[in-house]
């Protein structure tokens, strides 16, 4: 199956437009789950507003949120596929272009020491574009994440060792939530890499955050570990925008690597609640769009 | 917690009657600011021709279409997504804000500082917090883009909005020395052991 840079680049300008409007299924019921077992009054409020936010976007053809974020495309070539690699991350980043100016939305990318924003939502390595393979499927899957600045400054990488043990990971991530409050746009989906390398850890911190809800870390310590700290932080009373209840995070998603026996890294990146992300397939049929 | 409607321009006394939970709605006019708009003002020295005294400022910086200036759209912009960006990066301007501008009301998200919430007492104003993430239903608030200064920042561009019923927002911080962020951040803090002992960790007492 040849798939087409042209086909690619539209897919990448209708799914960055796609993320920013339409929340996926997981997280709007994550939402409900949240409102239902909700005991603060202030907070009910506030989640109650972030629904109706969902509705009037819906409705009004609008943007969930005016943070256009940093453009994230996570490529995965499954099986089957003849496809020019350096022309699918040029097309990715055309598309990304042509959903900035046509629409238009919001350049939120600028040079990191000048400043300058090009208002293309592009810039030197940015979209970030990550590239995988799967045997699991035919054809090629394209997911694209706008990922909120509010939340992505809440960042931290911790390079623990093996004596301070699990501990100091599970430590780690009670105090980042603290440290995060309200400044993330709670609840939030707290991500959480543990091992690799530095930077691998932050990776998987990131995939961790944008995993949708419901799934689970493939590994079953991993998994427990999720549960854990999904229970904890929610104890914390922070609540939704920071302003106190009991909703501070949807869930802790954690994703693993194997380390290094003098390592014990640990890494948090959080997404607020508006975890927006679409994705494209194309197969021999076309292109489908999804959450 | 009473609930107040504001036209702006606003006085010290209104601002000053403002107390932690209270909430309030906006009419007239807004000011649109951001990190580059205030490193513009305070750091680099610039100049805007808009007063700000007595008025409101949100922390933003909206998606726009540029269309032919008209009555509706008198800055030649069309409001597209209009929402509210974290305050805590901006805390250092408050001061400056409310004492070299005027300002008597500051729009955020997340909440601001030991610094502003002094500032706030001393200065009389208020922080109002805004649900962040809820842009769709914040645009719906705003009538239009009136003006905008110092452009050539775009978007972290001074802007002015027209605004219809903008709210109910939360007063956060008060002018009383009233912060929701602290009474919540110490609660949150206080509950850490708790969280800990959740997760099975004791304190290793050396051998």
């Amino acid at each position: 199956m040849h798939i087409d840079p042209q086909a690619i680049e539209d897919a990448a300008k209708e799914l960055y437009l796609r993320a920013l409007k339409e929340l996926p299924p997981d997280v709007k019921r994550g939402f409900d789950a949240l409102a239902a077992r909700e005991t603060g009054a202030t907070a009910k409020a506030v989640l109650g507003t972030m629904i109706e936010n969902i509705a009037v976007a819906e409705r009004t053809d609008n943007l969930l949120c005016q943070d256009t974020g940093i453009p994230i495309y996570n490529v995965v070539i499954g099986r089957g596929v003849d496809v020019d690699g350096p022309a699918l991350k040029a097309a990715l980043r055309r598309g990304c272009e042509r959903a900035t100016r046509e629409y238009p939305l919001r350049s939120s990318i600028v040079h990191p020491l000048t400043r300058k924003n090009e208002h293309s939502s592009c810039g030197i390595g940015v979209p970030v574009i990550h590239v995988d393979f799967s045997d699991a499927f035919e054809g090629l899957r394209i997911e694209m994440i706008p990922k909120g600045s509010g939340s992505e400054n809440n960042s931290w990488l911790k390079m623990a060792i093996p004596a301070e043990g699990v501990d100091a990971i599970r430590t780690f991530v009670v105090d980042c939530v603290l440290d995060a409050g309200g400044k993330t746009c709670p609840p939030t989906i707290v991500g959480v890499g543990v091992g690799g390398t530095a930077d691998l850890c932050v990776h998987l911190a990131k995939v961790a955050a944008t995993r949708p809800l419901g799934t689970s870390c493939a590994d079953p310590e991993g998994a427990a570990l999720e549960a854990q700290l999904s229970a904890a932080v929610n104890l914390l009373g922070i609540g939704p925008q920071g302003l106190g209840g009991d909703a501070t995070a949807f869930a802790v998603h954690v994703e693993l690597a194997a380390t290094h026996i003098t390592m014990n890294p640990v890494a948090v990146n959080m997404q607020c609640h508006s975890a927006r992300r679409a994705s494209a397939l194309f197969t021999a049929d076309g292109v489908t769009y999804g959450f | 917690m009473a609930h107040h409607e504001f036209t702006t321009p606003v006085t010290e006394g209104q601002v000053r009657a403002l107390r932690v939970d209270d909430t309030v709605t906006l009419r007239g006019t807004l000011y649109g600011i951001r990190d580059a708009t205030q490193i513009a003002m305070f750091d680099r020295g610039r100049k805007t021709r808009f007063d700000l005294a007595g008025h409101a400022v949100i922390h933003t910086a909206p998606n726009v279409r540029k269309v032919a200036p008209s009555p509706e759209h008198p800055a030649g912009y069309a409001p597209v997504c209009i929402g509210t960006t974290t305050s805590m990066r901006m805390e250092r301007f408050t001061r400056p804000l409310l004492a070299r501008c005027g300002v008597r009301i500051v729009i955020g998200k997340g909440g601001l500082g030991a610094a502003s919430l002094t500032a706030f007492a001393e200065l009389g104003g208020v922080y109002l917090a805004i649900i962040g993430g809820t842009a769709a239903l914040e645009t719906t608030w705003v009538e239009a883009i009136e003006d905008v200064d110092l452009d050539d920042l775009n978007p972290e561009s001074l802007w002015k909005f027209r605004i219809r019923g903008f709210g109910p927002l939360r007063v956060a911080m008060d002018s009383h020395g009233g912060s929701l962020y602290d009474s919540v951040n110490a609660g949150a803090r206080a509950k850490r052991a708790e969280a800990l002992a959740a997760l099975g960790i004791q304190r290793r007492s050396p051998d």
